[in-house]
């Protein structure tokens, strides 16, 4: 507007965003080179032996490759289903706007409603699933299966977000393209992967960024709908790092069990970074 | 464009993708504990409120409702305060390093609950916090404000810098500019930031499970995860305490879907 410093209008979010955010997160870095345990009031300095346990640790490798797995695997589905829906969608019709609402609530539903309700869907000997595919398979008690079964519920709460950008993304492509192309001879697939495609690879991007660092701290779907079983094999890192914290309550170790999982975020940062660099140029 | 059968009969289809899995926890709300542990009917033969009846006689689902309720309405009070101040310095005025500081926000967001819980928890024990509501308010207030200052910002940049400057000339103070032109104008944004942190508030779950250990202060979430029952579930009474806490979202979006769409776009697509 003019010359006048904005600062002070600022300060009151710096100071709580520096308190409650960026002091804890140096905190914790501080704590994972102790050996706390709470309850004890123990607190010793111990340098880098909580890393060099972690990196011994097959559990924290195990809960690594789960967290790896799930955030893959859910977030490229999520993607192109979201995508699919959104090509549906992106065209004016009769009850657009309800539409838009419903597909929106999945997404409002609190993740641990939307498991418990899928917990009791997946039910092996009552569960409407079984009863819809005539089988009787334990989903949340087989090793091989939990997984895709947690994914599946995050791909039911999260695509609806996916939707709802790649659909702003899309509307904002000029109509004009489209019939220049087709003018051209274009084809459907040809007016997608020359038209749609290109000119919407930001916003995917975008998308990715949010939904990668979202499925990376993934917690309450595993933690409600398996508890990290059967077996560890749905145990993400912040599910691991969770036990370790309040239930074994090893503060030292489970905040470099944080650190880690913090780390991963910077990673996956730089990683899309680096690709949105190189798709520029 | 064409609108042909095919493309309804897709639109159903995950109309029914969306909706299904809601739709059964409703009509599980509706059968009486003997019927659901059969399969077929599907549908209830003589719906029931039995689930319901027994969880308002409930006096900690009350409570933990309340709970719920007056968190979510106290951050978001509290990061719209907050908010709209930094979003009006950051949109309006001259800040040094605002690039640094738009930085530092969003980088925030980016910061994994599992990374800050532990630091926050010895803090919120040490301050005499744990088990109140202010340990959650103050939590979901910060962790809310890039939310609220990144899509504030982006709706106080459309209002044109003339307005308050013809009000600057008018003899108003900076602050008296904020609240009495630009909270007015920008009065849709105010409310799209609103529902974002009002969902953001009232489905969090990580800083609540660890925050809360009785229902004086147990939100929602925690209480569904939680549920009691040591043998079996008690399905009906969960698929009915679902259906009850979902609705106000429910009616939320189908209210304002246009809001929630605005403010997810603004929040993401504009850089």
């Amino acid at each position: 507007m003019e010359k006048e410093s904005g600062f002070r209008y600022i300060i009151p979010a710096l100071i709580l965003l520096a308190a409650v955010a960026l002091y804890p997160i140096l905190y914790v870095i501080f704590l994972s080179f102790h050996r706390r345990l709470l309850i004890f009031d123990i607190s010793r300095f111990i340098g880098w032996e909580n890393y060099l346990f972690l990196l011994g640790d097959s559990r924290f490798w195990n809960a690594l490759q789960n967290t790896v797995y799930f955030t893959v695997v859910s977030v490229s589905l999520e993607v192109l289903l979201g995508l699919m829906i959104a090509l549906l969608l992106n065209r004016p019709f009769r009850g657009e706007g309800l539409a838009r609402a419903l597909i929106l609530i999945p997404w409002a539903i609190p993740t641990v409603v939307s498991a418990k309700m899928w917990e009791w869907i997946y039910n092996a000997d009552f569960g409407v699933l079984n009863y819809l595919l005539g089988s009787k398979v334990n989903w949340l008690g087989a090793p091989g299966l939990a997984m895709p079964a947690a994914i599946m519920v995050d791909i039911w709460k999260t695509t609806p977000f996916v939707v709802i950008l790649l659909l702003a993304g899309l509307q904002v492509i000029p109509r004009e393209l489209y019939e220049e192309a087709r003018v051209d001879g274009a084809g459907t697939w040809a007016l997608f992967r020359w038209v749609t495609l290109p000119l919407l690879l930001p916003v995917i991007l975008v998308v990715l960024i949010f939904r990668t660092l979202d499925a990376w701290r993934v917690f309450d779907v595993v933690y409600v709908l398996t508890g990290g079983g059967p077996a560890n094999t749905t145990e993400t890192l912040s599910l691991y790092a969770y036990r370790v914290l309040f239930q074994t309550l090893q503060f030292g170790y489970g905040s470099a069990l944080s650190v880690v999982t913090f780390l991963g975020v910077g990673g996956i940062t730089v990683f899309y970074v680096k690709i949105s660099i190189r798709g520029r140029k | 464009m064409k609108r042909t059968l095919g493309f309804y009969l897709l639109l159903l289809l995950v109309g029914f993708y969306c909706l299904g899995p809601y739709g059964w926890q409703f009509l599980t709300s509706l059968k009486p504990d003997g019927q659901l542990t059969q399969l077929p009917p599907l549908f209830p033969e003589r719906p029931t409120a039995i689930h319901y009846i027994s969880l308002f006689r409930e006096p900690t689902f009350l409570r933990v409702i309340l709970n719920s309720a007056l968190v979510a309405s106290l951050t978001t009070v509290l990061s719209l305060l907050v908010g709209t101040l930094g979003a009006f310095g950051l949109a309006k005025l001259r800040v040094r390093y605002k690039a640094f500081i738009l930085g530092f926000i969003l980088s925030t967001a980016m910061f994994p609950p599992i990374a800050t819980v532990s630091p926050l928890y010895v803090i919120i024990r040490a301050l005499g916090l744990r088990d109140t509501w202010w340990a959650l308010v103050l939590t979901y207030t910060v962790f809310s404000l890039p939310l609220s200052l990144w899509v504030l910002t982006n709706f106080f940049r459309e209002i044109p810098d003339d307005i308050l400057l013809a009000a600057r000339l008018d003899g108003c103070g900076s602050f008296q500019t904020f609240y009495k032109i630009l909270l007015p104008l920008a009065a849709p944004g105010l409310f799209t930031t609103l529902i974002l942190v009002f969902i953001f508030s009232w489905n969090e779950f990580l800083y609540a499970l660890t925050f809360t250990s009785t229902p004086a202060s147990r939100t929602i979430p925690v209480a569904i995860a939680l549920f009691p029952g040591i043998h079996e579930l008690p399905w009906g009474d969960i698929a009915a305490a679902s259906v009850v806490v979902t609705i106000p979202l429910v009616l939320l979006v189908i209210a304002c879907q246009k809001r929630i769409v605005e403010g997810l776009t603004a929040g993401a697509l504009k850089e």
